[in-house]
């Protein structure tokens, strides 16, 4: 009887557990159902797009509703330099950030700069977007960027009238944003440099920066790296800050004072008064365009990471 | 020894010193700066009509985002009624099932690759997915586009914290005879309970300052939606439309809106970093 009992309790938790498996088994690939499907449908809903202008799509300039000529450089264009901006600003920053934050600053003062830093990636993308159209680019345009043109107005991407909003304040804007992403990353890395090694330096004679810059750094670059990525990623996709300050024109123009457009900042603008099929579709087509772009990113960062966690043999 | 290299080195450890200390300085300043401007700016707008009253048109006095006050409540609401459970559940077959399989590493894959597409991709999906067969802008939709965006947040921070369990609490409790599941819910769950409530809480801090996904979902509205069957009003795409338009009123309530929800957003990120804090120490 005993022995009776004891399967069949077992047999029932056996039920239980089957259950529980496939609700869980079942929600896991929901998350593979969401990305197949959004692919599909972003492929989908671009058809019309991809049939009339094929590859042409992402080599012409030409964005025009009326004449139903759409084309994808410029937005392409605006993405890839306010990106490329914003890295020039965040990762150098980064590093300062992490490094005062890790090795420089005692505990009282790392302590809440560190949360505060974090706090960045708290505030809403939106904000940025108030704060940038209304403070930002007034400050710009009547403080930086006449004093670019008087120091550096011999390069021509610092020629054109001041106007604040442009292709500089986006990218500057969208520096901030990814700041708190890859400092954090970047803050982990420095940490997981072993103690020994610094030490050692340091008996040496080396100087905090010496150490730093031939161990810390040398030791970690693979996961600095890392970090940029995934600021990158951050970055090429970021919507709103970037629709209020970037003016949203399509052309491509050599001056950072322009206006300009990115594939995010244009689809935000323009969806929702899209009413013909073709254009409605050259938007979706636009975003899926983004969506290859940041998908690149974010595979190459996740590969990235991963050789560099086996071979640290840390959790990053 | 040379004196003479030992001071320059000396100099340039230094200045490497203050410039660090400065790029800090540098981004704390920005935070500030923009806490600043939202309360200063927002803080006027503030009042019981804010709360109470639908907005009104430009040039007339008064009025408030009620109905947008509501509609990113409810919508926030049921998207982490959706999102949360099943991004949990994700998360438990990654922690506790498919921690070394294949299949996992596919989720796994999949949730993170999910969680750096921009939040507008996600909005496009939703209207190709929702929005387009129902011919008409809804409340729903914009609640599908916030859970799609929290379900592999919670998917991977669950996985995360449930990782944190020791083994030996799970090998205990299945040498007492208890099945898996009462095992997975009722000690290895409660066992990483602050650490889940963290992750769902900034999942849900995260989504309710989003405005890109509810562009072409939720859409906007001024009035108060009959049922989120129809575009519903929402703080963050109010902020859009008011801040662009040329009128004055509508740009004052739009800085009104950004203080409430930047310090709602702020508010639930602290709450759950100070959660998390707690647990970390003991």
């Amino acid at each position: 009887m005993e022995s009776m009992e004891k399967t069949k309790k077992g047999s029932r938790h056996g039920f239980g557990d089957k259950v529980f498996k496939i609700i869980a088994v079942g929600m896991a690939a929901f998350i593979i159902l969401i990305m197949s499907g959004l692919l599909l449908e972003l492929f989908e809903g671009s058809k019309l797009s991809l049939k009339k202008f094929g590859l042409s799509f992402l080599t012409s300039s030409e964005w025009n509703p009326v004449t139903e000529n759409f084309g994808a450089l410029s937005s392409i264009y605006g993405t890839l330099v306010s990106t490329i901006i914003a890295m020039l600003i965040a990762v150098p920053l980064s590093l300062l950030i992490s490094l005062f934050l890790v090795e420089l600053a005692p505990p009282f003062i790392s302590k809440p700069a560190g949360a505060a830093i974090e706090l960045l990636a708290a505030v809403p993308s939106i904000i940025y977007g108030m704060w940038g159209l209304f403070i930002f680019a007034p400050f710009m345009s009547d403080h930086v960027q006449p004093f670019l043109t008087e120091k550096f107005g011999f390069i021509p991407l610092f020629q054109g009238p001041p106007i604040g909003i442009g292709m500089l304040s986006a990218g500057i804007i969208l520096a901030l944003m990814i700041l708190p992403f890859i400092s954090s990353v970047m803050r982990d890395v420095f940490k997981m440099v072993p103690p020994v090694l610094k030490e050692s330096a340091y008996g040496m004679g080396s100087t905090t920066w010496e150490v730093t810059k031939k161990v810390t750094i040398r030791y970690g670059i693979k996961g600095l790296i890392g970090a940029c990525f995934l600021g990158l990623g951050r970055a090429i996709g970021e919507t709103m800050a970037v629709t209020f300050v970037i003016g949203n024109k399509h052309s491509i123009s050599l001056s950072l004072f322009d206006p300009g457009n990115t594939i995010a900042s244009t689809l935000a603008n323009e969806f929702a008064e899209a009413s013909e099929p073709l254009y409605l579709s050259s938007l979706i087509h636009l975003g899926l365009v983004l969506f290859f772009m940041t998908l690149v990113v974010q595979v190459c960062a996740q590969l990235w990471l991963k050789s560099v966690n086996k071979k640290m043999g840390g959790g990053l | 020894m040379n004196p003479k290299p030992a001071t320059k080195r000396k100099i340039v450890d230094k200045t490497v010193k203050m410039v660090s200390g400065l790029g800090a300085l540098i981004g704390i300043f920005f935070l500030i700066w923009i806490l600043y401007i939202v309360i200063q700016r927002g803080a006027s707008s503030i009042n019981w009509d804010f709360f109470t009253k639908l907005p009104v048109p430009p040039g007339v006095t008064g009025g408030g985002i009620s109905n947008a006050i509501v509609g990113t409540f409810l919508m926030t609401l049921l998207a982490s009624l959706v999102g949360i459970p099943i991004g949990l559940l994700a998360g438990v077959y990654l922690s506790e099932f498919g921690r070394y399989d294949r299949f996992g590493e596919l989720v796994r894959f999949a949730a993170n690759a999910l969680m750096g597409i921009p939040s507008i991709i996600i909005g496009l999906f939703v209207y190709a997915l929702i929005v387009l067969p129902m011919r008409h802008f809804s409340g729903w939709a914009g609640a599908a586009a916030l859970a799609i965006i929290m379900i592999p947040v919670v998917a991977r921070t669950t996985e995360d914290m449930l990782s944190l369990v020791p083994n030996s609490l799970r090998e205990a409790v299945l040498a007492l005879g208890a099945p898996r599941w009462k095992m997975t819910l009722g000690v290895i769950f409660r066992a990483a309970k602050t650490g889940l409530i963290t992750g769902a809480l900034l999942a849900i801090a995260r989504v309710s300052g989003e405005t890109a996904p509810l562009l072409f979902t939720s859409l906007n509205n001024v009035y108060w939606t009959k049922s989120l069957n129809e575009p519903t009003g929402n703080l963050t795409v109010t902020i859009f439309n008011f801040a662009m338009s040329p009128y004055e009123d509508w740009n004052r309530t739009a800085w009104g809106a950004s203080l409430l929800i930047t310090f709602a957003v702020l508010f639930l990120t602290l709450v759950a970093r100070i959660i998390f804090r707690e647990v970390k120490q003991r």
